[in-house]
């Protein structure tokens, strides 16, 4: 394993507004690979801006180091040693880590071209070379018609379009998009995420997406921690955050991202389900990747003589990864369905019994 | 006409246009000092103002010691009223501009009356400014000149040109005092000649050409502020 691009070490962020202490965010340790989508979810106040502005240092940390790139940018232990970049090295550091915003944060008082150009104004090229580059950024980004309007005359999505090529003019290695598609319709939300997606794989762009909409992680982040109160939850690989959520917060994302929930209730609440015969079993059957070659249904009877009647399927696909749920209710003989349920638990097929026998 | 006018405003005619006490002149005294004092007035309004941002708690450069000095230099001299201020600062006036009255020993006290106004004015004009622009120019690496004159002052433009319109009215105002240590203008015309000399029509056609003044501000800032703002 390579160096990651971004490394947090046990970072502490502490504000004493009028005495009060407040833990922003609380030993936080996060390392990011060069080329990933590295998502941070959390409800508002979870600390997860906080923690991303400590990347670029727009936050210094009360403790903890920032390592980018292999260069130190911030280090300060308990006892208070610190060393930290600052003046014309951070402001030149800051240049190659793009950022955008919820609110896109544009210069109301510049045409979308010259949004860009002030991205630029530091960049020793001449004038021209500064304008070519922003043509191309726009280019990119699809808005070379608009490069004469004002924000004000954009939409949501065309605004937060200015505000990538803004944040890429410096052709930064990592891009901070701090809840970037929260003020945006799902459509829009989609657009922009595949801009970052496209970024992604063509430049190897490295992204900190910070979102508090699992579905955006579920789209393009190949890796996620789950922040609340200042601290991370749990962190791995979107399919494994996915398939085997650990902490309850996790599972409530998850829940929003694939409306499974109301699916689950709706079923549960259902006659069927109320009036369970003995002999029969109300189960959640959870699967991913090769498991889904297998004939799981056609084993359970032929194999155990156990009838699978399925009330809910859904299939979702994560990182190339196929990850599936199934509500069924089997019924069979008791033996029969130890035995069908080790043989699922051998197939790596997660059963959550919901109702009926050993529930 | 001329002689309605004549007949109606006949102090107004004696005053004359040229020379010391014509109207002329007391017009010219008045835009001169309400230029220069605009100018000096405002640059040092303008200083402080940024200075209050920048440095207050949420500025981009924090720095409590000189918040509390700038936040008190500007309360005090607020505090104190003109015509106090006028002959409070005589001694400064004098070692700066040699001489305590007269026309340019008035532009002094107007600077020093009108800056604190100005400085609190800008200093809201500019905390309007969205603190989430100033945050993304930080991060594509802006240095402080970049942010302050670049975001801070070129964003919050109109509302800029806005308060300046209210300052140079309030300022045309203060002028008008400046008569107590000789140096002339409007107000001048209307106490010394009208409202001393019972000459009522002096005074009612000084105050309209003070009313007219103030209106050209008003809708030329007005104006302005409107072409310089894009939200």
């Amino acid at each position: 394993m390579t160096a990651p691009i971004i490394s947090l070490k046990d970072i502490d962020v502490t504000f004493t507004p009028k005495g009060k202490t407040i833990h922003a965010v609380q030993d936080v340790s996060i390392d990011v690979q060069k080329g990933d989508i590295y998502g941070i979810v959390g409800y508002s106040g979870a600390g997860k801006s906080t923690l991303v502005r400590t990347v670029n240092l727009l936050q210094e940390p009360t403790s903890g180091s920032v390592t980018i790139n292999g260069e130190t940018f911030f280090s300060k232990t308990n006892d208070g040693a610190a060393t930290k970049i600052k003046g014309k090295e951070l402001k030149e550091k800051r240049r190659k880590i793009g950022m955008i915003f919820q609110h896109f944060n544009l210069l109301n008082e510049r045409t979308v071209e010259e949004n860009v150009l002030f991205a630029l104004e530091n960049n020793k090229e001449k004038e021209k070379i500064k304008k070519e580059k922003v043509a191309e950024l726009l280019e990119l980004v699809d808005l070379s018609d608009r490069a004469k309007q004002y924000p004000s005359q954009l939409s949501g999505g065309q605004k937060q379009r200015v505000a990538i090529a803004r944040a890429l003019a410096n052709d930064p290695e990592i891009l901070i998009s701090d809840e970037a598609t929260s003020a945006l319709d799902p459509k829009t939300t989609r657009q922009i995420l595949d801009l970052l997606k496209k970024l992604n794989k063509q430049y190897g762009l490295t992204v900190l997406l910070i979102t508090h909409e699992m579905e955006a992680v579920k789209a393009i982040a190949d890796k996620v921690a789950v922040m609340q109160n200042g601290r991370v939850l749990e962190k791995g690989s979107t399919l494994d955050i996915f398939t085997k959520p650990q902490a309850e917060l996790t599972k409530e994302f998850i829940a929003t991202a694939t409306n499974q929930d109301q699916a689950i209730q709706a079923i549960t609440d259902s006659e069927t389900v109320k009036n369970l015969p003995a002999g029969q079993t109300f189960a959640e059957l959870k699967y991913t990747g090769n498991s889904t070659n297998e004939p799981l249904i056609t084993s359970l009877y032929e194999q155990f003589g156990v009838v699978a009647n399925i009330l809910y399927g859904n299939i979702e696909v994560l990182q190339g990864t196929e990850v599936g749920s199934l509500l069924v209710i089997l019924s069979s003989e008791k033996d029969n369905l130890d035995d069908a349920l080790a043989f699922l638990a051998s197939q790596n097929v997660t059963v959550n019994i919901l109702k009926g026998a050993q529930a | 006409m001329s002689t309605w006018f004549a007949e109606t405003f006949p102090n107004v005619v004696y005053q004359g246009w040229g020379g010391d006490t014509g109207w002329g002149t007391a017009i010219f005294q008045t835009l001169f000092m309400t230029f220069w004092s605009a100018i000096f007035g405002g640059l040092l309004g303008l200083i402080f103002g940024v200075g209050l941002v920048v440095t207050g708690p949420k500025g981009i450069t924090p720095n409590k010691t000189l918040f509390w000095i700038l936040d008190k230099i500007v309360s005090i001299f607020r505090a104190v009223p003109f015509v106090i201020l006028l002959a409070f600062i005589a001694p400064f006036t004098k070692a700066l501009v040699g001489t305590q009255i007269g026309i340019n020993a008035a532009l002094v006290p107007l600077s020093l009356g009108v800056f604190p106004f100005y400085a609190r004015q800008i200093q809201v004009a500019l905390s309007e400014v969205d603190s989430g622009i100033v945050e993304a120019a930080q991060a594509v690496g802006a240095s402080f000149s970049q942010i302050v004159f670049g975001v801070y002052i070129k964003e919050g433009r109109s509302e800029i040109i806005r308060v300046s319109t209210v300052t140079l009215i309030s300022l045309i105002g203060l002028t008008a005092m400046a008569g107590a240590i000789g140096a002339g203008g409007i107000g001048n015309m209307a106490v010394a000649y009208g409202y001393n000399r019972f000459a009522n029509d002096t005074t009612l056609f000084a105050t309209l050409i003070v009313l007219v003044m103030v209106l050209i501000v008003q809708v030329t800032g007005d104006w302005l502020a409107r072409k310089y703002n894009h939200k």
